[in-house]
């Protein structure tokens, strides 16, 4: 079976300043799986690329055993991108959010459904906005943000959830229900995660695996483990990584 | 004529309401849209591209509404491009078209023997002198627009909330960036007749920025701006009538007063409530 997501030996390039080189790894289905790494590392681009937002030098990129430009049905995979900027002075409920992210399914002049709302309840359930669906989003902390645009990208039931740096400056609370509807979509619904982030303590228990990309190649591949077993913590990984890992890009 | 009261007992004042309600509802229904994606001169960027089909038209001796509306489509789904190709940013892309839309109207018009009054009604309004034809393509366009933001503002909402996420879910970005930047067109043209290509970017925006100091969701902002210009339309024909003022310029002030009375408002209310939110349980 393929992978849910795989990487095979992408390069990519802005003008003469390599990024990526030669970047391979795959997800499969319900792999909990982080890619962390220094600024500069190429953790952005190489987002862009599996995404389809980018297209590789060299390499190529499959979701769901095709290249993402060919993948039909879209809402497999859900995507939380660093920080949706929305105009503060301009009204948008939390519910609005959430079901933006159901337009693409359901398709662009219909009227939503029945099913659409259930949809939208549940995400909004499983990440403890139930209560806030109807407030503005300007009106809420950056966690509880952050939460309904993981929201929108779990209310069509996605294959893959990729996420960049999801738990940037959220509280311990919302890094906590974050965490568990990680966990969710993991266990009971099969579906594979690939988290971008520089803290990964509230996840650190949950993954299957860990990703480090340095200077824009893969530097370390293995279960978390191998780190924690050599006195390695990935909730401070900044500060006490090897100097093999961290470091410059 | 319809049996309306005063100021609209009219028939050139009642085919002014019937083109100005419609302008005045459908011109803020696109701007809240351009609002949120930091391009509120864009109308301006058009108006100017349309004047230049205006002149167009004067020169060639077909219609200056339908000379308008090519060059205001061209010229928006151009700016649009230049934006999405990253071939130039968003303000240097209008400033490119508002110039030389600006400076190619001056010397067509100049060609066309036409730099007189004649003009002046498409660079200021001039909403009192609409015929029922003119009325009919507005109310037309008008209503395209409309249906259109009725059937697809979900989807159009998804893109300017983030246009990399609605790439990822499968959403044609590009085309629908396009075809909003193509209704901006079709909006700036049928403004043109009621407030003038100088002001008609003012009738897209003002009411935007007074409706989402007063409503509570988007969609409720799209019900909102479209409601206040539409008043904003009918205040200013009153306003207009009554005081003898040019009616195009007027609708914009009473619009613009809306917006100040808004935001002061909102000032108040918000200087008034204790600081930080119950909501709010980070920093």
């Amino acid at each position: 079976m393929d992978p849910v997501l795989s990487v095979d030996g992408v390069g990519f390039s802005y003008g003469r300043h390599p990024v990526l080189d030669s970047v391979s790894f795959g997800v499969g289905a319900g792999e909990f799986v982080a890619l962390v790494g220094p600024n500069g590392s190429g953790k952005s681009t190489l987002l862009r690329v599996l995404l389809g937002l980018a297209r590789p030098q060299t390499g190529g990129v499959r979701l769901f055993g095709v290249p993402p430009a060919a993948l039909r049905n879209r809402w497999r995979v859900g995507y939380v991108p660093q920080r949706s900027v929305v105009a503060e002075q301009l009204p948008v409920t939390v519910a609005e959010v959430v079901t933006s992210g159901r337009v693409a399914r359901r398709g662009w002049a219909r009227r939503l459904r029945a099913d659409d709302r259930t949809a939208v309840d549940h995400a909004l359930a499983s990440v403890g906005l139930t209560d806030l669906a109807g407030v503005k989003l300007a009106e809420l902390s950056g966690g509880q943000q952050q939460r309904a645009f993981i929201a929108r990208a779990l209310v069509n039931g996605p294959e893959l959830l990729v996420l960049d740096e999801p738990v940037a400056g959220v509280d311990v609370d919302s890094q906590e229900l974050f965490r568990a509807s990680l966990v969710h979509m993991v266990r009971e619904h099969g579906a594979a995660v690939l988290l971008v982030s520089h803290e990964l303590s509230a996840v650190a228990d949950d993954l299957d695996r860990l990703i480090v990309l340095r200077r824009g190649k893969i530097a370390f591949d293995a279960p978390p483990g191998d780190l924690t077993a050599a006195g390695v913590s990935l909730g401070v990984h900044r500060e006490d990584l090897p100097v093999w890992l961290e470091g410059p890009g | 004529m319809l049996g309306l009261p005063w100021p609209f007992d009219t028939e050139y004042m009642q085919l002014a309401l019937g083109a100005g309600l419609v302008v005045g509802a459908s011109a803020p229904l696109i701007g809240t849209f351009l609002v949120q994606k930091r391009l509120s001169l864009m109308g301006d960027g058009i108006g100017h591209v349309a004047f230049a089909g205006v002149a167009a038209g004067l020169l060639t001796g077909l219609s200056p509404l339908w000379t308008a509306l090519v060059a205001a489509v061209i010229g928006a789904v151009a700016i649009e491009w230049l934006r999405l190709r990253r071939r130039a940013s968003g303000d240097l892309a209008l400033a490119v078209f508002f110039y030389s839309g600006i400076a190619g109207g001056v010397v067509l018009t100049g060609l066309a023997g036409s730099l007189n009054a004649g003009v002046l009604t498409y660079l200021f309004g001039s909403i009192l002198t609409v015929s029922p034809a003119d009325t009919v393509t507005i109310v037309s366009l008008g209503l395209f627009i409309v249906v259109t933001v009725g059937l697809g503002w979900r989807t159009m909402f998804s893109v300017i909330l983030d246009e990399d996420a609605a790439r990822v879910a499968g959403l044609p970005v590009d085309v629908l960036s396009l075809a909003l930047a193509a209704l901006a067109a079709v909006t700036v043209v049928a403004a043109m007749r009621v407030v003038g290509v100088l002001l008609v970017a003012a009738l897209m925006v003002l009411p935007v920025g007074s409706a989402q100091r007063l409503a509570g969701s988007f969609a409720a902002t799209l019900r909102w701006s479209a409601a206040l210009g539409a008043g904003a339309v009918v205040v200013g024909l009153v306003l207009a009538r009554w005081l003898g003022l040019a009616p195009g310029a007027t609708i914009v002030l009473v619009a613009a007063a809306t917006f100040l009375a808004t935001a002061s408002a909102d000032s108040l209310r918000r200087s008034s409530a204790r600081p930080g939110s119950p909501l709010r349980a980070d920093a």
